[in-house]
């Protein structure tokens, strides 16, 4: 099993690089990646960047426990997340989730996972900065359905897609 | 004395990025309520309708969660990365 790389930075990272680290790993069967990119749906022309402020101390925190929540529900054999803060232009890339298993369900599952919860417990804020001012991006209320959708799944004693490991409990 | 930050909106909101205050508040609403009753500001951000989050040593707090000794507390808005 790879240790998990969770990393904040300002700069770019490299889809490929990430993919790379995992070659000649045979119990890996499966990787998914997701790559979130700044969007310009802005329709006046003025969108200039994006910028991603967050709160050092506690991201670093948040994205392991959510990381270990995820290997807590599925069998992965490696977890790579990527989160870049400041100015960001259109089309850039923002975060990178990584999840491999020796199982597509899982895979994906995790990823989907990790990213849901990133998106609402994760201390990242978005500010649209353009020539004229700056606007904080309001939370969105389908992130927070989507992620309390695991909650639910969780409390109705679903191990989630994909079957994970037994329950402490012993179950399964 | 409790460390207490604020960060995006609600920073540039309150005009304030960080500030100790003295121990006193049992829990994150009765800290959340001496804040409010500073009025203003402060009342409009905190004491409304308006949804924030408050995190207690860099993990997310419950409105009943216990403020230990010396804390760090963190209040910002509903966060928005990804």
């Amino acid at each position: 099993m790879h240790g998990d790389r969770i990393i904040v930075q300002e700069a770019d990272f490299d889809v490929a690089a990430e993919y790379q680290r995992l070659a000649g790993d045979a119990a890996i069967g499966a990787v998914v990646l997701f790559v979130g990119r700044v969007r310009d749906l802005n329709p006046q022309p003025e969108l200039v960047s994006l910028h991603l402020e967050h709160y050092p101390a506690m991201t670093a925190k948040a994205l392991q426990q959510i990381v270990e929540s995820a290997r807590e529900r599925w069998p992965l054999d490696a977890v790579t997340v990527i989160h870049r803060v400041g100015a960001l232009q259109p089309a850039e890339q923002i975060v990178l989730v990584l999840t491999a298993s020796a199982h597509r369900i899982a895979a994906y599952a995790a990823n989907t996972y990790i990213i849901d919860y990133l998106k609402t417990k994760a201390p990242f804020w978005k500010k649209e900065v353009s020539a004229a001012h700056s606007v904080w991006v309001e939370a969105r209320e389908s992130d927070q359905e989507a992620q309390q959708r695991w909650e639910r799944e969780n409390d109705a004693g679903c191990s989630g897609i994909g079957g994970g490991r037994s329950a402490p409990d012993g179950g399964a | 004395m409790l460390n207490v930050l604020y960060f995006a909106r609600l920073r540039d909101a309150l005009g304030v990025e960080q500030e100790e205050l003295p121990e006193g508040a049992a829990t994150v609403r009765e800290l959340i309520a001496q804040l409010v009753a500073r009025g203003g500001v402060w009342e409009q951000e905190l004491g409304g309708a308006r949804v924030f989050r408050v995190a207690i040593n860099q993990d997310m707090a419950q409105p009943d969660d216990a403020i230990p000794a010396h804390a760090e507390i963190a209040i910002f808005p509903p966060v928005t990365g990804g």
